[in-house]
């Protein structure tokens, strides 16, 4: 299909550039983009008939990423040298 | 106002009936990683391609100290221990229970679905005999016309029979007018005729007859006298 209208997944390498000169970056087209993301995510994951552990487990495990890379200057300047 | 004209459902998207869920969802390998990244890495690096490139990223990170080995790390491994520990032992009996709640849901929503097909099957059957009944109505109106023709004839009749009785009650009157009138004239006249002899007869007269009524009686019983 045209090149504006293909999801983030079925773009190649090449054509990344032209991909993201098409995109619509007003607030509108960002939170539209946001809801596009999540409402796939649940239609693949969580809106099935028998699904497994897998629909919750990735999105506690990107908490964990964002939360580890959101306090990551307070862990590395943490010292384990308290009391010599 | 429905133009007729207008073609309905012409597009793919319509709101019912809503497709069914899909059955399993997107596999997920180790519960964090999609499938469709060791697929993307398959042809080029074969089936152990992922898992080399996790254990790089994570001697990387580890020596770099990007992640950063703290208390932290203690607590998220024995954490992570017992989730995935409860997950293996307790998952099938919750999916079991799962299930059985679904599978009642749709149990409630199939019955009214086929009480509601039941109820519209008896509506149509009833509306069939309905229509069934209507044809017997030539029956119906035949009877419904004798029975105002018949009521038109009693009417005729009882009407007939009063006008009878009316022209026979005044032909009676003049009739019985007439024979008064007569009566009374006979009688009138008897009773004048009666009174003017009485009147006319002198006192004279009266003596004249008397005397010639004895001279008959005397004749007639020397008659008598001479019979006997």
């Amino acid at each position: 299909g045209p090149l504006s209208e293909r999801p983030l997944m079925e773009v190649r390498l090449g054509e990344l550039h032209t991909w993201i000169s098409t995109c619509n970056f007003s607030p509108q087209g960002l939170l539209g983009a946001v809801q596009r993301a999540w409402s796939s995510y649940c239609a693949k994951y969580i809106h099935v008939k028998q699904g497994g552990p897998a629909g919750i487990s990735m999105l506690l495990a990107g908490y964990c990423l964002l939360s580890y890379g959101w306090n990551y200057q307070h862990f590395s300047k943490t010292s384990y040298i308290s009391g010599i | 106002v429905l133009h007729t004209t207008r073609p309905l459902h012409t597009t793919q998207q319509s709101l019912a009936p809503v497709p069914p869920l899909p059955e399993k969802g997107g596999e997920v390998r180790h519960g964090v990683i999609p499938e469709e990244f060791f697929q993307f890495l398959y042809p080029k690096t074969g089936v152990t391609g992922p898992y080399m490139l996790g254990t790089g990223l994570l001697l990387y990170f580890l020596s770099k100290e990007i992640y950063v080995v703290n208390h932290e790390t203690a607590a998220a491994a024995c954490i992570l221990t017992v989730i995935v520990y409860a997950i293996k032992k307790f998952g099938p009996d919750v999916a079991a229970f799962a299930d059985k709640l679904n599978e009642e849901k749709v149990a409630t929503a199939q019955a009214m679905k086929d009480e509601a097909m039941q109820s519209l099957q008896t509506a149509i059957e009833q509306e069939k005999k309905e229509q069934w009944r209507a044809e017997g109505r030539s029956y119906l109106f035949d009877a419904k016309r004798n029975n105002i023709a018949m009521l038109l004839e009693a009417n005729y009749r009882e009407r007939l029979l009063t006008v009878y009785n009316e022209v026979k009650k005044r032909l009676d009157y003049q009739v019985a007018m007439q024979t008064l009138k007569r009566q009374k004239e006979q009688d009138h006249m008897i009773q004048w005729v009666e009174k003017n002899v009485i009147q006319s007869i002198t006192p004279q007269q009266q003596k004249e007859s008397i005397a010639k009524c004895i001279l008959d009686l005397k004749a007639l019983s020397k008659s008598a006298h001479a019979a006997v």
